[in-house]
């Protein structure tokens, strides 16, 4: 999980692959994916839109553990807790205070940066298996701390919130499936690209120089707790966006919706898509959503064990990840292009 | 031209005319035609209620059977029933997949308050039928306000009313102390049992919740009987119960003992924790208890186990659940057949609405499903019962729980 992943097949951007740059190969790669994007809400079916939906929230709560995990190396089995607080703060916005879904958002994103950033200082004190069994009782406290009696007024006990779907603004045509994927699409833009220059900016290496090397990183002057810290605050930030902008889609929040198992759905969803790798969560979230279903449709009462051999079969296959896989196979091409 | 026009209109006519006798013969909405009749379902088949999802198997089963033996009224059952692991979202998914996608007529039996409580709306706005839900929550019976959706069991706030009635009348001295599940399930048969007790709520002395993740309960009955309570109300899921039957005994403790409804199996329930322990336990049924001996000649207990045999035989015959899902089933087979041949959404609710003393064999007897198009609860009635060592001994009248207000 340290270090450079992959880095080796790492292909120069300067390479080519069919004499064409492979920078200007990343370029026509994106354009061809904002246009499959754009197409989504016009061709296919509601509920196949509102699955991508779905897919594309996990893969922003997958982005968020990335950044912590990845490129900062700490663990977190607890990233549910964080999608929770995001959910609910959207929710109890909604229900009690009747305010506009959009707002929710960067409320969420405020309260779970708070979160983050208060876990984060006594996280300090624990490294790798320590601090991801203190995010594991995170995960597992949740849930049970929604239901008690002391905030069951604002959370709805274990009977939830249920909330309305948003309709689309300004009279745009476009039904409520489609609108929502509309919005989610900006905001994973939007996370996205801040993310992406988060990592290649000053801050982000002094992150993955705290992850490859923390007595060297603070030897240069990092200031190693604070980004620690600061990092786990982002990363509750996103996952806590990704849980509001759920809680909307789903239009349902409950103690049930945020157990473990979403953690671990999480951390599995960051593995497959590939550590340190941003494009990589986005696979992670459509893995995370979809795989499920195809287990499902192989045998009903084995679903759980197809799954688990699709995740061997995956990690075996593609240690790296999505990302690793395809850098390797963009290394291939490029040496073969020589 | 002025000929032609009249012809034209005529042959329109004619055409409305004979659309219309053809579509009052046979009426079909998504997921019905001549040869079949799709229903959807979601099912916790991975995850930690994963135990429960026996209800879709057995259901399942069922549908089987009345497909071997010809379907209902010519037209073969499809069954699609997909994974939700107890999730809310997933289940919005499943849901919205089988509405959308799969286009069923209607959703039956799905499993969990809060995987139906995320689906609620969307049934009710689409307009498509959700049907007999596999939970005791009361909020399943508001015809007003959702009238797409149908509860199934006897709801559990009534069942600790019931309890709650039996205290006042042979205890009303006693002290209570209550052991109960944390979650919707647990907290409704805690209300259910202090609405009933009314101004009398002060006689509960202690209550303990557990956690579904917890390992034992031992603890709690432990504090529970350091209440000095000398009535004993368990409000726990099979596996919780056995542990606590079992606690109580050891620790001595011989408090009057009221189990939940959930947790009468004598397979799954009495026997792990100890038929000596149990003796003496109150309850209360609505089924038949598949695995009480006393039943084994019983015929509707014997064609069920036929069924098991033979539709089912890797299923646990223990578990309630199995009883649960094939009756629903047979319920559901029951409003079909109503519908006849006018197969829309609107009849297969209005036909679910209007059940009129049906008798489901697994159900005790004298219980009886009875729905209108104000009364969306199909079993209301509950009969209290007191295990003898041996089997389960009713007793008193069949009592009508009081829908919770």
């Amino acid at each position: 999980m340290h270090g450079p992943v992959g880095e080796k097949h790492l292909a120069p951007p300067e390479a080519e692959i069919g004499g064409i740059k492979l920078a200007r190969w990343k370029l026509i790669l994106l354009c061809i994916g904002f246009v499959i994007a754009a197409a989504v809400p016009f061709v296919l079916k509601n509920f196949f839109i509102f699955q991508i939906t779905l897919a594309i929230i996990y893969a922003i709560a997958i982005l968020g553990l990335n950044l912590l995990t990845g490129f900062n190396g700490q663990f977190s089995l607890g990233h549910s807790a964080f999608y929770a607080i995001g959910a609910y703060t959207a929710a109890i916005m909604m229900d009690g205070f009747d305010i506009n879904y959009v707002w929710t958002l960067p409320a969420a994103a405020i309260v779970c940066f708070v979160f983050g950033f208060l876990f984060g200082l006594p996280a300090l004190r624990l490294e790798g298996v320590y601090l991801a069994l203190a995010t594991f009782a995170l995960a597992i406290a949740i849930p049970q701390v929604l239901k008690s009696t002391l905030v069951e007024h604002w959370t709805g006990g274990v009977q939830g919130i249920t909330l309305i779907k948003p309709d689309a603004p300004f009279g745009l045509p476009l039904n409520s499936d489609q609108w929502l994927y509309v919005f989610t699409g900006i905001v994973a833009i939007v996370m996205y690209w801040c993310a992406g220059n988060l990592i290649r900016s000053r801050t982000g290496r002094a992150l993955i120089a705290i992850r490859d090397h923390p007595v060297a990183a603070s030897a240069m002057g990092i200031n190693v707790s604070l980004y620690k810290s600061l990092t786990f605050g982002v990363s509750a930030l996103y996952t806590g966006v990704a849980g509001a902008l759920g809680a909307i889609a789903i239009a349902f929040v409950a103690p049930d919706s945020f157990t473990f198992q979403l953690a671990i759905a999480l951390f599995v969803g960051l593995v497959v898509g590939g550590v340190t790798s941003i494009p990589g969560t986005i696979i992670g979230g459509f893995f995370v959503l979809f795989v499920p279903n195809i287990a499902e449709s192989f045998s009903k009462g084995l679903a759980g064990a197809v799954y688990g051999v699709i995740l061997l079969l995956v990690i075996y296959l593609m240690p790296m990840g999505a990302a690793g896989l395809g850098r390797l196979v963009t290394g291939r091409l490029a040496k073969q292009g020589h | 031209m002025r000929n032609a026009g009249r012809a034209l209109i005529a042959a329109v006519a004619m055409s409305v005319i004979v659309a219309d006798s053809a579509a009052a013969q046979k009426k079909y909405d998504p997921g019905a035609s001549d040869s079949e009749i799709r229903i959807g379902n979601t099912m916790p088949y991975s995850g930690p209620a994963s135990a429960y999802a026996a209800v879709g198997k057995a259901a399942a089963a069922y549908f089987r059977m009345i497909n071997d033996h010809g379907g209902v009224n010519g037209r073969k059952i499809k069954f699609i029933s997909y994974d939700d692991a107890y999730s809310p979202p997933k289940t919005v998914e499943q849901a919205r997949k089988l509405v959308e996608g799969d286009e069923v007529l209607f959703l039956v039996a799905s499993l969990g308050t809060a995987p139906n409580s995320a689906i609620h709306k969307y049934m009710n706005a689409r307009k498509v039928p959700h049907l007999f839900v596999s939970t005791g929550a009361t909020k399943w019976g508001d015809p007003k306000n959702f009238p797409w959706t149908m509860g199934y069991q006897p709801n559990y706030q009534s069942e600790g009313r019931i309890y709650a009635k039996y205290i006042l009348a042979g205890h009303p001295a006693g002290k209570v102390a209550v052991l109960f599940q944390n979650d919707d399930y647990g907290k409704d048969v805690l209300k259910g049992l202090r609405d009933g007790l009314g101004d009398k709520a002060g006689m509960i002395v202690a209550e303990a919740p557990y956690e579904v993740s917890d390992p034992t309960v031992d603890s709690q009955v432990v504090r529970l009987r350091s209440s000095g309570a000398d009535i004993f109300v368990n409000i726990a899921t099979p596996k919780f119960a056995a542990q606590a039957i079992k606690k109580v005994a050891e620790l001595g403790w011989k408090p009057t003992h009221i189990l939940n409804n959930v947790a009468g199996s004598i397979g799954s329930v009495l026997r792990p924790a100890g038929l000596q322990n149990s003796k003496g336990i109150l309850s209360t049924a609505y089924f038949k208890d598949q695995t009480d001996p006393a039943l084994a000649n019983d015929p509707a207990v014997k064609e069920w186990t036929a069924f098991m045999d033979k539709y089912l035989p890797e299923g646990d015959k223990a578990n309630n659940s199995h009883v649960s899902g094939y009756t629903i089933a047979q319920l559901t087979v029951r409003v079909l057949t109503a519908c006849g041949d006018d197969l829309t959404r609107a009849n297969v609710m209005k036909q679910a609405a209007s059940l009129k003393d049906v008798e489901l064999g697994m159900l005790l007897p004298g219980i009886k499903v009875n729905t209108s198009p104000t009364d969306y609860f199909p079993l209301k009635e509950l009969q209290m019962r007191r295990f003898n060592g041996e089997g389960w001994e009713n007793f008193g009248p069949i009592i009508s729980g009081e829908i919770g207000s």
